[in-house]
């Protein structure tokens, strides 16, 4: 049976498309301009920015001197134009991949949302039942995902086409960014055939993108231009446009014939399965547990496992990554010494390397605390889950105290946050010794990025007591955390007053390693932190539960 | 004996919605203690007030002789709760479930909840998000059932279990009776409560409106009869212990205390019945003759 027959002689299949198509739009009708907006948003950003971190020509090559290592080329792109770097070459060598990475995750969460998270909460069981063909569903959230990517492709040509750059190489940019998120649209369209979970229908198509991510980045690091391993990927072939160098087009055509591809198999998939069943059955798990579970402290880190995981994976690998890139940094100081200055490296030849890159590096260091930051507000906020499904009433419903509840459940998040602030700074000292030979700066890293640990708890003991205060009022937790982000890494291009840019909250404590360890500053922040943890705690004790 | 449970004109409210107002609930040690009333009624917030998951806004609620929101965990250890909308964890099998939640409670006996897993045919090796509703139920029945304590809380506890599951659970329930726990059982099904409990509290709009045994609300409890015979059928109303006898052409519809049905079928045999339907009364029809048609209204709204 071929595709074109499941989809002609089964135009009753497809009964019903229309409203649900209307209705999932309806239901995204925020989501999609959020996403939309934020992904071309960061082209307005990075146009501002550009030109006030590389003012001139030369700065530029030294940049361009990073992207030709292969550390450089891993992480961003195959390095068209590096010879003569513009602004334009950037955009396409370093800031098209990380675009394409936001609309591939955009389009395997809304395609999961409305295909196999559907049936598996039986909401699409209700749905089926009406006049509605057994291909309405999948239709509508591949409909969804085109046009959701059509907006995002629209405001991102806008954007850059509004900026100082050619126009056709600006659609073929924006374009670019679209179809692979079409492609992550169709790849997450077969995954939600294959499992019955919507998690594991989300983790396999996020598997697909790192790969592909790591196949191009292989490629273009063994030779400039890329090998035949980047044109195993998506995001290469957008990439391989060669957009404001040497504009060609066909290779989005390799994109477009991808995702038709995968549509078809996703077709031919849902046909032959049952509702809410998958290809592959779900395994049986143990009949009894294990006595590590047996406690709140067990359950918490029990359930907090997958996701300690995957973060840990996440950060280890940046972590290497980013510190491969110290050897390029080194060289580019050689190179230029004003921005060597810039980092506190007032004379290279009077400083050792291992010096050097503990100054010039401790600056990163804050970029992984402020990711463990936000690990640690989401770790809090599963409570507000846990409660609002009815399984915190069942746990307090028996003889634990609420204190004992939460007060283990933020444990396991202490404890899980030093874990990937260690793993960060172990992978990124190794990244660097890696690179550099430097192996003396391993232990250093991994110790140093341990003082940054009373900031996270700082906010994880703010949406302690956010919790504590009602169930749902977090709001105003991540507009602090993501405010002094965003502040404390673009603080310098907004030319923030002294005493802000001092104060916020992850510049309160020394940069270690490469500034001096300041005692005050760490215990009155530990102090803080731990009073509003302790605060969360009481706060819980003395409001009703909710559900 | 003092109570196991005695809550004396609890009020509760959140925001503007009055949950509960002055409401009485007392149940007696050792016995199984009906909880009726229709949805949205305030059972659940009742219940969740007695474990102190809730705060009282006024009134006096005493748990095992001590107030639940001040010593929730000491109370806790002594009892089981099953919850009416039973939410688990996904990630974790039914198994891992049911001892996670009796361990909070001091653990569970092996042989009992191997015993429990066979009579209500439940897998304990799937992961609790495969699960349909009557097994997320049964997990934590079989949690609360293997648990060694003196009170089982259940609200509405067989609400997606299937008519034989309803069996094993009445078992358990009388076996629990037999071994001197005391049970409040929630429920909006008269028919259960009626099989189960040595006394009832029904309530409506957050309030009680009627307690006792089972022998003292017996004309809740009358069954409903429509009969078409070849004679005058109204006559069964000389019988006594027959009521609300009404006449619709050939159909004739009484309510019959349990004591005067055989007597009033045979009054009714002997003109030859040409049909006859039976009904036990539903909850809907207690608060109609009741408590008039409005209060079923309001109940079924809130």
């Amino acid at each position: 049976m071929s595709a074109a027959t499941v989809i002609t002689d089964g135009r009753e299949h497809l009964t019903g498309t229309r409203r649900i198509t209307r209705f999932t739009l309806r239901q995204d009708r925020v989501r999609i301009p959020i996403w939309a907006v934020s992904i071309a948003g960061l082209i307005g950003y990075f146009s501002a920015a550009l030109p006030i971190a590389y003012p001139d020509q030369e700065s530029l090559q030294g940049r361009a001197a990073i992207m030709m290592e292969p550390s450089g080329a891993l992480l961003a792109g195959p390095g068209y134009g590096l010879d003569d770097y513009t602004f334009g070459a950037m955009l396409t060598n370093e800031i098209l991949g990380w675009l394409a990475i936001a609309s591939a995750l955009m389009s395997i969460f809304l395609v999961v949302r409305h295909t196999r998270t559907e049936e598996e909460t039986g909401r699409a069981e209700l749905i089926r039942a009406g006049v509605v063909g057994r291909h309405a569903h999948l239709t509508a959230s591949i409909l969804n995902v085109i046009a959701t990517n059509a907006v995002v492709t629209l405001l991102l040509f806008l954007a850059v086409a509004s900026g100082d750059f050619a126009v056709p190489d600006a659609l073929a940019f924006a374009l670019g960014v679209g179809l692979v998120g079409l492609v992550f649209g169709a790849v997450a369209a077969v995954t939600a055939q294959v499992t019955e979970h919507s998690r594991t229908a989300v983790g396999m198509a996020g598997a697909v993108l790192g790969l592909v991510y790591v196949l191009r980045g292989i490629g273009d690091a063994q030779e400039r231009g890329g090998t035949w391993l980047s044109w195993l990927s998506p995001i290469g072939w957008a990439q391989q446009t060669r957009a404001f160098t040497d504009l060609r087009w066909w290779p989005l055509l390799l994109n477009l014939a991808l995702a038709s591809v995968l549509v078809v198999v996703a077709y031919l998939l849902s046909g032959r399965r049952d509702l809410g069943a998958g290809l592959v059955a779900a395994r049986g798990g143990r009949a009894d547990a294990a006595p590590g579970l047996l406690s709140s402290f067990g359950l918490n880190l029990r359930l907090e496992r997958g996701s300690l995981i995957g973060w840990s994976v996440g950060l280890f690998f940046t972590g290497i990554l980013t510190g491969a890139m110290g050897e390029g940094i080194v060289e580019s100081f050689r190179d230029q010494p004003q921005l060597a200055q810039v980092f506190g490296v007032e004379d290279m030849d009077a400083f050792a390397t291992g010096e050097v890159l503990r100054l010039s590096m401790s600056r990163m260091l804050v970029f992984f605390a402020m990711a463990v930051g936000v690990y640690a507000v989401i770790a809090v906020n599963r409570q507000h889950r846990e409660e609002s499904e009815g399984r915190t009433g069942t746990v307090l419903g028996s003889a634990i105290s609420r204190y004992r509840w939460f007060g283990e459940a933020l444990l396991v998040t202490a404890i899980s946050s030093t874990i990937l602030l260690l793993l960060s700074g172990l992978s990124f000292g190794l990244g660097i010794a890696g690179s550099t030979g430097e192996t003396s700066v391993v232990w250093d890293f991994t110790l140093a990025v341990l003082v940054y640990l009373p900031v996270v708890l700082g906010f994880a003991g703010l949406a302690a007591v956010a919790y504590g205060l009602a169930r749902g009022g977090v709001w105003w937790v991540w507009t602090l955390l993501v405010g002094s982000i965003i502040l404390g890494m673009y603080g310098p291009l907004f030319n923030l007053p002294d005493a802000v840019a001092e104060n916020l909250p992850f510049e309160l404590v020394p940069a270690l390693p490469g500034a001096a360890f300041d005692t005050l500053p760490v215990v009155a922040v530990s102090v803080v932190a731990l009073g509003l943890l302790a605060g969360g705690t009481a706060l819980f004790r003395r409001r009703d539960l909710e559900a | 004996m003092s109570p196991v449970i005695d809550v004396r004109s609890l009020s509760k409210s959140f925001g503007p919605v009055r949950a509960l107002d002055g409401l009485d609930l007392v149940v007696e040690p050792g016995e199984v203690h009906g909880f009726l009333g229709p949805n949205g009624a305030g059972k659940s917030t009742t219940i969740r007030v007695i474990l102190g998951l809730l705060k009282a806004d006024a009134g006096s609620v005493t748990l095992l002789g001590a107030d639940p929101w001040a010593d929730a965990v000491a109370l806790h250890r002594r009892l089981a709760y099953v919850p009416g909308e039973v939410n688990l964890w996904p990630k974790l099998t039914g198994g891992e479930a049911i001892d996670f939640i009796a361990s909070l409670r001091g653990g569970v006996d092996p042989a009992l909840k191997a015993e429990l897993l066979d009579r209500f045919d439940l897998d304990p090796t799937k992961k609790a998000r495969s699960y349909s509703k009557g097994n997320r139920q049964k997990v934590a029945l079989v949690a609360a059932m293997a648990s060694d304590v003196e009170l089982l809380i259940l609200d509405e506890p067989t609400s997606g279990l299937d008519p034989l599951m309803e069996l094993v659970f009445q078992d358990y329930i009388t076996r629990a009776k037999a071994m001197g726990r005391t049970v409040l059982l929630s429920s909006h099904i008269l028919a259960e409560v009626e099989k189960l409990c040595d006394r009832i509290t029904i309530i409506r709009e957050g309030r009680a409106v009627q307690t006792g045994t089972l022998s003292e609300l017996r004309h809740l409890t009358r069954t409903a009869v429509e009969v078409i015979t070849a004679g005058d059928a109204t006559a069964v109303a000389t019988v006594s212990g027959v009521h609300d006898v009404t006449r619709e052409g050939d159909r004739v519809r009484f309510s019959a205390d349990d004591d005067a049905l055989s007597p009033a079928v045979a009054l009714l045999a002997a003109q030859g019945i040409t049909s006859l339907v039976s009904t036990p009364p539903t909850l809907e029809e207690l608060f109609m003759h009741h408590y008039g048609t409005e209060t079923v209204t309001a109940g079924s709204e809130a």
